[in-house]
């Protein structure tokens, strides 16, 4: 299958090799900065974030709103605004690096090697436009098919994500399908190119519980099969915690804890992720049960409090952390990073009883659910 | 349908004439809404009965578009019913209109999903929420500005610096606090929350959550909290009606909803909730396929779709809500409890 599509090309193709050894990071980003300018001053959107994703593995970025995470996957994807932005760092996608492409070569990217799926699939597709037209686009783009090829690969594709009867749905509009069933199509779209790097941002907070554990299901099964890495960005643990490989959590424009999920449940350190763990009611708590909400709101972008960004709303503050930022840094296991200067221990207050006593499930993280 | 008279606490009897008991704030008697879809009809909810005691907070629990919200809408009768009975402390709604139900309607409230679209984005914060106090002409302008002050406050917001913003200033969850001031401002009785947390992150879907908590306290409230996460209608509701396709399927307390689920659509739903803990295995399979057209439901039980567990008969007979335990009702002719027995003597 070759990249390159037809019509003139403007600028430098990009080679995009199949490669061989899957040890190499698909993803590295290094201290990446992305801000706006306001009316009301310039907000640190993103604000020194540095993470790593290989190949067909899932890194789960956790937040609430405003803690940059939407940002974030919009500045690995470079589909930012031209104007008022500023941005400084390094975003290397296979070797390329995404931050000094030119438009036209991002278009040779998107899509076909890194793609999105967006939170709220009215708006993301197009409400005149067939649904069968809007996947058929970026095959004819991107692998040269013409119209028939394309068409049977779109139904091929709508079939993949559990869409019933795709050769008549193909000439459906968006607004003739539920909100789960255009979910499916966005993934069709997604994935239509076989692009080795899926961004899903928050692809499920608008769904249903019953319709969300399906299409993340779906999402997972589509990436073993074709072995793609995905960026899952959620405001929800509940969310990643049994589908992601590591999680980064978000607070402030800053990861604040990234460690892979088992150690990250297990061996919290940061009180923010507790803190989000904690939020979340628990089908096996009594009904009634007190939820132990974090006060207050994330803090201000265009003027981040000094010291610790969470400080202020901190269970555990000390007069250290108001006044110093503490840096990442590496917990027992090498690949457990945290920024606290007074870490959580095993059995910190808030802990779930049973979390860090659990015997070691046989089943490995890799098995696909059945 | 048929429903065992023996039992008049919980189970309504087919005569829409039974005495409320003093303890019942709303009494809903075979409640049909039926919507014109072209040529045809479609029944968004066909035939439900519950009650709602006074103080206690009732869960509705189902999927988009099994009528949850429509049932909402009917209670207060923004959406009239088709047929069947609303009484609210005696009163049936279904028969009044103009003024006396607008006047009934302040004691009975809404809280809407999205909260940013339900509040006016061009008024200032403290002109919506005295919104109520103004058209019923409540105090003197001094007493309502009071009130909405007081009120602010009880709901976690401001009233000095909030008062004169306009929605389009607070975040959602802000916006979520106004919307439930303002609802609260007519003092109801009862409160009817449709959605109201979905549209949050859960960290501020805690706050809002523990926020109705307290407020129910402080206000005597009874409530009806409409959503589609159980886990979040478990944790606010003392007694859970499960909702499927216009029906409810199971009603019982929630404690017991979860200890012994005994329709397997809530077990289905229970198995969907995502676990914030990647050790957790349910034991039970997530619901797969959607919800069929209420245009065209099935035979039978309607669930039997999606049903693991369907046989024949479900096919062909259609199940009653039936109580297989004291205060726990289910429509399923094969219900997940084996012993029922035993269940008797956990408290509902």
């Amino acid at each position: 299958m070759s990249d390159r599509h037809a019509g003139a090309v403007m600028e430098k193709t990009l080679e995009f090799p199949d490669v061989t050894d899957f040890a190499d990071p698909l993803l590295v980003v290094k201290d990446l900065h992305t801000s706006f300018r306001t009316g009301r001053g310039t907000v640190h959107a993103v604000d020194g974030v540095s993470l790593s994703v290989n190949r067909g593995t899932t890194l789960g970025v956790v937040g609430e709103s405003g803690s940059g995470k939407t940002v974030l996957a919009r500045s690995i994807m470079g589909l930012l605004p031209s104007r008022d932005v500023i941005r400084s760092g390094s975003v290397q996608f296979t070797g390329h690096e995404m931050t000094t492409l030119a438009p036209a070569q991002l278009r040779q990217v998107w899509g076909a090697q890194m793609s999105m799926i967006f939170q709220d699939p009215m708006t993301a597709l197009n409400p005149v436009v067939r649904i069968g037209h809007q996947i058929t686009d970026s095959l004819r783009l991107h692998l040269d098919m013409d119209r028939k090829e394309a068409n049977t690969t779109a139904v091929e594709l709508l079939r993949s994500v559990g869409i019933p009867s795709p050769e008549e749905r193909i000439r459906w509009y968006p607004f003739q399908l539920s909100g789960g069933m255009r979910q499916r199509v966005m993934i069709a779209i997604a994935l239509a190119c076989a692009p080795r790097l899926v961004l899903a941002d928050e692809p499920t907070t608008g769904l249903d519980v019953s319709v969300q554990a399906q299409i993340l299901d779906l999402l997972q099964a589509m990436q073993r099969e074709r072995h793609m890495a995905v960026i899952l960005v959620t405001h929800d643990l509940g969310v990643v915690a049994k589908r992601a490989d590591e999680i980064a959590v978000m607070y402030a424009g800053r990861i604040v804890e990234r460690a892979p999920t088992r150690t990250l449940f297990a061996h919290t350190r940061m009180p923010y992720t507790r803190a989000l763990m904690n939020s979340i009611p628990r089908l096996a708590d009594p009904s009634g049960t007190r939820l132990l909400a974090i006060g207050g709101r994330p803090p201000d972008l265009i003027h981040p409090p000094q010291g610790c960004r969470f400080a202020p709303r901190c269970p555990y503050v000390q007069d250290k952390c108001r006044e110093l930022e503490p840096p990442l840094r590496t917990a027992a296991s090498s690949d457990h990073v945290f920024a606290c200067w007074f870490p959580l221990v095993d059995g910190a207050p808030g802990v779930p009883t049973d979390v860090g006593t659990a015997p070691v499930p046989e089943l490995d993280p890799e098995t696909p659910p059945s | 349908m048929t429903t065992d008279a023996a039992t008049p606490t919980t189970v309504p009897t087919d005569s829409p004439a039974t005495p409320m008991p003093d303890d019942v704030v709303l009494q809903v008697d075979h409640l049909v809404v039926e919507f014109r879809s072209g040529r045809q009809r479609v029944q968004a909810v066909t035939d439900i009965s519950f009650t709602v005691k006074k103080g206690e907070t009732l869960g509705l629990v189902g999927e988009s578009g099994c009528g949850k919200t429509t049932t909402g809408r009917a209670l207060v009768q923004v959406q009239r019913a088709t047929s069947g009975t609303v009484r609210f402390n005696g009163q049936d709604l279904t028969k009044l209109s103009g003024k006396a139900l607008r006047e009934t309607r302040t004691k009975m409230q809404m809280i809407f999903q999205d909260p940013i679209s339900s509040l006016n984005p061009r008024r200032r914060i403290r002109d919506i929420v005295s919104e109520p106090l103004a058209i019923w002409g409540i105090g003197s302008r001094a007493e309502r500005e009071e009130r909405v002050r007081s009120m602010l406050d009880s709901v976690g917001i401001d009233p000095d610096t909030a008062g004169d913003r306009r929605p389009q200033e607070f975040s959602g969850g802000q916006c979520q606090r106004i919307s439930i001031a303002r609802a609260l401002m007519a003092n109801p009785s009862l409160l009817i929350c449709d959605e109201p947390v979905s549209a949050l992150d859960v960290s501020v879907q805690a706050q809002i959550l523990n926020l109705l908590a307290d407020l129910k306290e402080e206000f005597g409230l009874t409530m009806v909290f409409i959503a589609h996460d159980l886990a979040v209608v478990k944790n606010v509701s003392d007694r859970v009606a499960v909702m499927y396709l216009g029906k409810l399927v199971e009603v019982t307390g929630s404690d017991e909803l979860y200890r012994s689920p005994a329709h397997p659509y809530t077990e289905a739903l229970m198995a969907s909730i995502p676990e914030p803990d990647p050790e957790h295995q349910s034991a039970h399979k997530a619901l797969t396929g959607e919800l069929p057209s209420p245009l065209n439901p099935p035979s039978g039980c309607r669930f039997r779709t999606r049903c693991p567990y369907a046989q024949p008969r479900c096919t062909d007979e259609e199940p009653p809500l039936r109580e297989i335990a004291p205060g726990h009702q289910v429509a399923c002719h094969f219900p997940l409890i084996k012993t029922p027995v035993s269940m008797a003597s956990s408290p509902a």
